[in-house]
């Protein structure tokens, strides 16, 4: 209870509260703007966020993170344009809503439903994450490999994409991170006699590669480069009734939210989603959703902040990160010489709690700030993509310069960028690159102590209850891909034949 | 999302299948035509020969044994995966919508990209002024099709910008001119 407290004494210096405030005006920013996700953002940001103190650094990418959710939804709502995957189905009801004239409604509705989200999710993640890290604390070798390889396998399974390229992409990334000096016997591999790569390769880099650059290129293509017309804003606040109407949706969202982002892989995306269907799977009226349902606002806009908090769980308790923008929280970690893990809570009860405590300040000032600043946000729209697209360019290139001064850090970078580009035009998505190659070292070094441990026999893995355990959840998750597959294809015969019947008539 | 993984399933009652599918058609709008069969072949015969070349090396590194695992057993193990993952996708894949076209704009990245490995050339060299100034100009105006004035206040103003914020404000030691 004490270091809880604690928490919040750290969380309030004035210092940590200006940081909280950037970082929450940034992800609201980069929310509102369609192209760069808190992923890319955070990675071209790395390196100037980590000239600072490291709780500092933490409270605010944790805050881009999160006010990423809440501007996601303004674009989503007034222009049908979500400036994050995880504000798409908002889209469906808001944007029907703001036809209407009742954009100011969803907006209120969408941040109540985000404050109240988020706020049920922290609450949740400080009374659990102390008693998932004691529990961690048992954990040896054969208990990290299987709960990284279940990390790999469920972030490349549940995310967007087809499953096999992501599969491919994760096993790709689990390659890229044997690069250099191999721990247990110092060989060099895959290093090609380069000085520079026999260290391996920089994970901040990789990233800012991946997402930055690779981004900024796609974004060249002028994709996002149509003119929109914002609906305009009246009345802000929700009438008492829509208030009413909107509630049971936001605490479903809210636990949906909650458990959906503990997941590896699942993550806001996955958690609005579910809370959408979910709403209109029970609802009386489902055909009112798509037509401006204030219930279709409330709950994916809860349930995707709820998730956003609960990804943290996985992060600080197990050094597992659930998403890519976790990856880039657990890289900024690493940077600062913090390893996240269950020893965090012991070693570094000032980050943590300061980290868990300022999400509470955080949304509160989301909420605060969220609906006063839509008409700047809207303004902010109207700024030309071709006018930030070289500072967002020359912000990622200096800043991977300024890491180890170092020019090859930058060739790299390219690199890499040009992979994440070419990738996703085939269709690949680099989130599960990026993360399993955050977590390869970690797999194959407890791989191989396990290993060690079980005298070469693998099946050590199988029989201790804990890895067995999650061996078992692997396989689970393995098959549900396969058994979903023949499943829908099952289901989809009687439509085909429908199909065929009709056009042979 | 955009590809068939996430297109509905056919299950009647699936409001999840079918919302997923929704949304990957309002990102559907967004995006250019699909590539086709060939962009995914090409997919996923470089991702077999990424397979299969690190699965030579790691094997030259050395496989040693369970007991005793050499350097090269674990990313044998991964490129093998890789192998194998490759030649699934080469069999199920080709139908697959996931892809774009590179169009007549994907010049554009390629112009992006130059003046990013331009830049890193000339940093060590000349400072970043000139190299950021320069950048800044193809990608407001040739780029991004800005007038000459708004390109020029820009570029000027995110040098100096950009100066201020590295060199004063977070002490960085960045190579420069003046």
């Amino acid at each position: 209870m004490d270091a809880f407290l604690d928490g919040f004494a750290v969380v309030s210096q004035p210092e940590n509260l200006l940081y909280c405030l950037i970082g929450v005006l940034i992800g609201m920013l980069i929310g509102v703007l369609p192209g760069l996700g808190p992923a890319a953002t955070m990675a071209i940001l790395l390196p100037i966020v980590v000239t600072v103190d490291p709780v500092a650094a933490v409270i605010m990418l944790a805050g881009i993170y999160y006010g990423a959710q809440y501007g996601g939804t303004i674009t989503s709502v007034l222009l049908r344009l979500p400036g994050e995957a995880s504000s798409v189905v908002t889209v469906f009801d808001g944007f029907a809503l703001a036809k209407q004239g009742k954009a100011g409604t969803a907006l209120g509705v969408a941040a109540i439903g985000s404050f109240v989200g988020a706020t049920f999710s922290i609450i949740l993640l400080s009374l659990s994450a102390p008693l998932v890290a004691s529990w961690a604390l048992d954990f040896g070798p054969a208990e990290y490999a299987a709960l990284a390889l279940l990390g790999v396998l469920l972030i490349a399974t549940i995310g967007s994409g087809h499953p096999i390229k992501a599969l491919i992409a994760a096993c790709v990334g689990l390659l890229f991170a044997t690069v250099g000096r191999d721990s247990f016997s110092n060989a060099q591999r895959f290093s090609f006699d380069s000085m520079q790569l026999a260290d391996g390769l920089d994970f901040v880099v990789v990233a800012m590669g991946l997402f930055g650059v690779a981004e900024i290129l796609y974004n060249l293509e002028e994709r996002h480069g149509k003119a929109h017309v914002p609906a305009a804003v009246n009345n802000i606040w929700p009438s008492r009734k829509e208030l009413k109407q909107a509630s049971p949706a936001i605490g479903r969202g809210s636990v949906i939210g909650f458990f959906l982002g503990v997941l590896p892989g699942g993550g806001a995306v996955m958690a609005s989603l579910a809370a959408y269907a979910t709403e209109k799977r029970i609802s009386k009226t489902p055909e009112r959703f798509g037509r401006g349902a204030i219930e279709g606002v409330a709950a994916p806009e809860s349930a995707n902040n709820a998730a956003a908090t609960s990804s943290f769980i996985p992060l600080l308790t197990l050094g597992i990160p659930a998403n890519a923008s976790m990856a880039m929280l657990f890289a900024a970690l690493l940077v600062l010489g913090i390893t996240p893990g269950p020893q965090l809570l012991e070693e570094r009860p000032d980050l943590f709690w300061g980290v868990v405590n300022s999400m509470y300040i955080g949304n509160v000032l989301l909420l605060v700030l969220s609906l006063p600043l839509v008409g700047i946000f809207v303004r902010i729209l109207r700024v030309r993509p071709a006018i930030l697209a070289p500072i967002t360019a020359l912000i990622t290139i200096l800043g991977v310069y300024t890491i180890n001064n170092s020019t090859f850090d930058i060739f790299v970078m390219i690199a890499f960028g040009i992979v994440g580009y070419l990738m996703k035009k085939v269709g690949f998505e680099p989130g599960p690159m990026v993360l399993a190659f955050v977590l390869g070292a970690l797999l194959e070094n407890n791989v191989r102590r396990a290993l060690l441990i079980f005298d070469g026999d693998p099946t050590g893995f199988l029989t201790r209850p804990i890895s067995g355990t999650i061996l078992a959840l692997f396989l689970v998750a393995a098959l549900f891909p396969i058994v979903q597959a023949v499943r829908h294809r099952r289901a989809a015969t009687p439509d085909e034949t429908h199909h065929r019947e009709d056009s042979l008539r | 999302m955009s590809d068939e993984h996430s297109r509905p399933g056919g299950g009647r009652g699936d409001i999840l299948a079918e919302l997923e599918a929704e949304v990957a058609h309002e990102l559907e709008e967004q995006r250019p035509p699909a590539g086709g069969p060939a962009y995914q072949v090409a997919a996923a015969l470089v991702t077999l020969a990424v397979g299969v070349l690190g699965a030579v090396l790691a094997y030259g590194y050395g496989l040693g044994s369970l007991r005793r695992p050499g350097p090269g057993l674990w990313p044998f193990v991964i490129s093998t995966a890789i192998i194998a993952l490759s030649v699934v996708l080469l069999v199920v894949g080709r139908r697959l919508t996931d892809s774009e076209q590179f169009s007549r704009a994907s010049v554009l990245p390629l112009v992006g990209l130059v003046t990013f490995v331009g830049f890193a050339f000339l940093l060590p060299v000349i400072g970043f002024e000139i190299p950021a100034l320069l950048l800044s100009i193809v990608w407001l105006r040739f780029l991004g099709g800005e007038s000459w004035r708004s390109t020029i206040a820009v570029s000027v103003g995110t040098v100096a910008a950009f100066y201020a914020l590295f060199l004063y404000g977070l002490g960085i030691p960045l190579p420069h001119l003046f």
